[in-house]
């Protein structure tokens, strides 16, 4: 099972706790933290970026498999692996983790040890939960990530930070015990916590009822995380308050994990209940996107506006992934094609184009939100207020502020060129041709996205005449005082700049990225389809 | 040796407890000169030589070699011996952290650690005893010691409280149970468990329906679980538990909610189990409604509370309704790797050292500001950092989250519940684990979120800080690498399942 370069995952796996570690025993000076964490953080960087070029998706499957002994009575191992859907995904956490740890070194000044601490420990678990392939392992991944979050939000965060780190820290607790409550059924089941040999071994077919009962128990605890409505009320809390690299993180990385999940247990694991309930997630999906859009136009505060677009955002990929999940079992394929006269190719070529553009929606969703949630902090690092009314005709101050905005925003939107694009039309694309009325509904949301985003953010805060009496207490981000704003500074540039240059790569040439989702996507949809 | 062997564990603390006693009587350096340290390190000696003799009783040679008696009172298995070691454990801890704490608040040293190794002493009896009244006498020489130490503190009226509400709940919950027991002699002729389980068998045969003098075992069996109960703090027979430990002494509270606690599961499992395996769908709900009722009504009651010691003595309450949950999922006929007992006996493991170390960081806080109140730990992050770090370790340990002990107990009997498709019972344990997380994240907040308090820092007593160090990397390391324990506890609960008729 051991491919010879497996080791290189232990590493990515580890690094970070070795590098929280460090910051606790060696770090004697605020500076020498802050340096030595930035470039601890390299290395899982440069680690992910080889997997991107040594993953084989031509192969495919899982590749530097790692395989371990950990709790023998439980047949509970110590198993790593990864896809084509987390070769990216680990990218994306690894670029976002040093760009908060570069972000922060710039602007945390309190308890700096702590803070440096909590961020790697942070990134150990999200590596973690990406490469875990055994349930016990994925499942304290899973919940320690909870933990350096928690604090971060409750240390750092704004005025009602403890309010928001605890309604945080419960609501995602319950969605996890019925997770776990789901794995140990899983594990009487089957016999195994392994999740390759779990979903190969289909707990509980034909039998729906329990079937559901365990796809509901996952269902809670990924709901909670992405948050689908109407899981969704702890976001704009925990957003809101949360420092500028934490909202990165948990917008970026952490919503992830919930898709991640649906993605690698329940539709594999679970395909009849998958089929039976499609409609429920489509349906879910789809009032995220509208409501949340809805919601984001009525925002006075410029963070708890791109907070509720996540919201919205994730629908997406609720919608992508309920729409694959509608057509996975042979039966639900010929049903479709009775339905809509397509041929059975064309309705597959559907389903992994909606897989592949809810898989693109996570990876393009972490970068233009995590992008939109620094733009946020720096402006916040300024004005000290994030109040809408009281910004207004900052595109001549801060020109290059507002032209990164700017791209930010209209990715977000989904202007075709830029990342957003791509994934908004592979997701509708795909679930046209499966579940044509929530789809339709769905699109409302994106003329409600353009609204907000026009009209809320771009002419709000920068067009129309700059008003010193709006705001009188500018001050540069340095914390002195400045008569009135001043435009980004040399850390927060390079901080920024990886993130635009990806939204623009991805936006004009997506195939590279495509490639493996969609290899996970094909061999996901192949898998159910001979196992049933 | 022989049977003498077996009860050497015993004859040690016996010893151990005579000689500090009559040392205290003999040697007198005059008023207010007395030092209790030396008695609290003989005490701990006492305790550690009956630890290493329990260890060396522990036989996982051959896990299905049967259990040994001894004078015929007394079942030597490798189950008691593993409650034994936990509880030994919980009480060297207790013993090394409350030295100080015990010396300045009290004169009469030599007693005390008398009354500490005699309810040592009497935990160990009643774990192994396999005759009720063994158990009874056990049992009852255990709530009288602890009704001294509970009230220990003569000048001290919370204290004085604490030892009488004990006593006037304690006393009535004995004699309930004496007339169980007197039901159970009536009906089967015996007063040995195992002959006791021998005879219901008989009686019952293969069916279910009750016959015979068989009724009676469920009017007995009800008043029995009355009297455990008492001592493990099951709801309804909680009410004296939050007020006795949060009056008593920290040193009492602490082994009073944990090897007490421990001790009394251990009684719980070995009747229930052995003796009333014919009544096992009898028992089965009666015990799955304590068990939801006690999580629940103490995770609800400690919501509001703003002393430290009180809230943690709700928690612990509600964590015993975690404990019965494993005791309901138990299968005698075909134990599996994730059985309810192996979940009890590993929940109590963990837990035993997670809120050993809690009731120690309340001590500490005694120790330096003299408080118990909530707000006395805002911004301890600032003052003892590291008493923060271990306290929110220890408060994550009974929220049940991963790379804690209290995490892999937790996923022992909820997987035990699932197993036995008792989704419901798992269910409401998920809710309520919920509702527990937000009291336990409460001190977690005042603790860290925020920075008051910089520049004071708090002198904590050396062996204290010893002894939650020895609980923080024992709660993480069952967290971490929970294989070795596992081992123990299933070659424990293969033993006392193996004697199920």
């Amino acid at each position: 099972m051991d491919s010879p370069d497996s080791i290189v995952l232990t590493i990515l796996l580890f690094w970070p706790l070795v590098a929280a570690l460090l910051v606790i025993l060696l770090g004697s000076s605020d500076s020498l933290i802050k340096k030595g964490s930035i470039w601890a953080s390299l290395l899982p960087l440069g680690l992910s970026v080889y997997l991107l070029f040594a993953y084989d998706s031509d192969t495919g499957g899982m590749q530097f498999e790692q395989v371990a002994k950990w709790i023998p009575q439980l047949n509970a191992g110590y198993h790593l692996g990864v896809d084509g859907l987390s070769v990216p995904l680990i990218f994306l956490t690894a670029l976002l983790s040093t760009l908060s740890l570069y972000y922060s070194a710039g602007v945390i000044n309190e308890r700096v040890k702590e803070y440096f601490f909590l961020m790697h420990l942070l990134e150990f678990s999200m590596i973690g939960v990406f490469l875990a392939l055994d349930y016990v392992l994925f499942y304290v991944f899973w919940e320690i990530s909870l933990v350096p979050m928690y604090f971060l939000i409750g240390i750092w965060g704004g005025e009602n930070r403890g309010y928001a780190a605890t309604k945080f820290f419960i609501y995602t607790l319950v969605g996890s015990v019925a997770m776990l409550l789901a794995i140990l059924g899983v594990y009487f089941a089957t016999g195994t916590f392994d999740i390759v040999e779990a979903a190969a071994a289909q707990p509980f077919a034909g039998n729906l009822t329990l079937a559901s009962l365990a796809f509901w128990g996952f269902f809670l605890g990924f709901a909670f995380k992405v948050p689908s409505f109407p899981f969704h009320t702890w976001l704009p809390d925990a957003h809101t308050e949360a420092p500028t690299a934490g909202s990165v993180i948990l917008a970026g990385v952490l919503l992830k994990l919930g898709a991640y999940g649906m993605l690698r247990i329940m539709l594999p694991s679970f395909p009849e209940a998958s089929v039976y309930w499609a409609t429920w997630i489509v349906g879910l999906g789809a009032i995220a996107i509208v409501y949340g859009a809805f919601v984001c136009v009525a925002q006075t505060d410029l963070k708890r506006l791109i907070a509720y677009s996540s919201v919205s955002h994730m629908g997406y990929v609720m919608l992508g992934i309920g729409a694959a999940a509608a057509v996975m079992t042979p039966e639900a394929l010929a049903g479709a094609v009775n339905r809509f006269g397509l041929s059975p190719q064309a309705i597959q070529d559907s389903a992994a184009m909606a897989l592949n553009g809810a898989a693109l929606q996570m990876f393009n969703h972490g970068i233009i939100t995590g992008a939109l949630f620094f733009l946020v902090g720096i402006i916040y690092e300024r004005a000290h207020s994030r109040d809408l009314s009281r910004f207004g005709g900052l595109a001549t101050k801060t020109p290059h502020f507002y032209g990164l905005m700017l791209t930010a925003a209209f990715a977000s939107l989904g202007l075709p060129g830029l990342a957003g694009f791509w994934a908004e039309l592979f997701t509708f694309r795909g679930a046209f041709a499966i579940m044509p009325y929530w789809a339709a509904f769905g699109t409302i949301g994106i003329v409600i996205t353009a609204v907000y985003i026009l009209y809320r953010i771009i002419q709000n805060v920068f067009l129309g005449e700059y008003d010193p009496s709006k705001l009188s207490h500018w001050t540069t981000v340095q914390g002195e005082h400045a008569d009135g704003p001043t435009d980004m500074v040399g850390f927060e540039k390079v901080t920024m700049w990886p993130l635009i240059a990806a939204m623009f790569l991805i936006g004009i040439y997506p195939t590279p990225l495509v490639k493996y989702f969609n290899q996970s996507a094909r061999e996901l949809l192949a898998f159910v389809q001979n196992l049933v | 040796m022989g049977d003498l062997g077996y009860i050497a564990p015993e004859i040690i603390l016996l010893i151990g407890g005579l000689f500090i006693f009559c040392l205290d009587l003999a040697y007198d350096p005059g008023v207010g000169k007395k030092s209790g340290l030396s008695y609290m390190a003989l005490s701990a000696l006492f305790l550690t030589a009956a630890l290493v003799a329990v260890v060396f009783q522990l036989d996982i040679s051959d896990p299905e070699a049967g259990p040994k008696i001894a004078y015929s009172m007394m079942t030597i298995d490798n189950f008691g011996s593993f409650i034994k070691v936990t509880i030994f454990a919980g009480m060297i801890l207790t013993t090394i952290a409350g030295g100080r704490y015990m010396n300045r608040r009290s004169g009469n040293q030599g007693e005390f650690w008398t009354f500490f190794l005699m309810v040592s002493l009497a935990m160990s009896i009643a774990v192994s005893a396999n005759n009720l009244v063994l158990v009874y006498l056990a049992i009852e020489f255990l709530s009288i010691t602890s009704y001294m130490l509970a009230g220990f503190l003569r000048e001290n009226r919370r204290s004085n409280e604490a030892g009488l509400k004990y006593f006037l709940y304690g006393s009535i919950a004995s004699a309930v149970m004496l007339y169980g027991i007197s039901l159970l002699y009536g009906a089967t002729g015996s007063l040995y468990i195992h002959d006791i389980a021998a005879e219901f068998s008989l009686l019952m045969g293969e069916s279910t329906e009750v016959s015979g003098l068989a009724f009676a075992a469920l009017p007995a069996m009800l008043l029995i679980l009355a009297g455990l109960g008492f001592k493990a703090s099951l709801a309804p027979f909680y009410q004296w538990a939050p007020d006795t430990y949060d009056g008593s002494p920290t040193p009492v509270a602490t082994y009073l909610s944990t090897a007490s606690k421990a001790a009394a599961f251990a009684v719980l499992a070995r009747f229930f189990i052995v003796a009333m395996a014919s009544f096992e769908v009898n028992w089965v709900p009666v015990l799955a409604a304590f068990s939801i009722i006690t999580m629940t009504m103490g995770n609800l009651a400690a919501l509001r509370q703003n002393s430290v010691k009180r809230m943690i003595a709700y928690s612990s309450v509600a964590q015993a309704g975690y404990i019965l949950m494993g005791l309901v999922a138990v299968t005698s006929s075909s134990p599996s790797a994730m059985d309810g007992l192996n979940g009890v006996l590993l929940y109590l493991f963990a837990y035993l050292f997670t809120n050993v170390g809690a009731f120690l960081v309340v001590m500490a806080l005694e120790e330096t500001v003299d408080s118990t109140h909530i707000s006395a730990y805002r911004g301890l992050i600032k003052r003892a950092p590291w008493l923060a770090v271990m306290f929110t370790i220890f408060l994550l340990s009974l929220t049940g989250i991963p790379l804690t002990g209290g995490f892999f107990g937790k996923f022992y009997v909820f997987g035990a519940a699932i197993q036995r498709q008792y989704f419901w019972l798992a269910g409401i344990g998920m809710i309520n684990a919920g509702i527990a997380a937000f009291y336990y994240l409460r001190v977690v907040r005042e603790m860290f979120f925020t920075s008051e308090g910089e520049g004071e820092t708090l002198d904590v007593p050396m062996a204290l800080q010893t002894s939650l160090l020895i609980c923080t990397l024992a709660t993480l390391w069952i967290g971490v690498y929970p294989s070795a324990v596992l081992d123990w506890v299933s070659n424990a609960s293969v033993q006392l399942l193996s004697v199920v008729p």
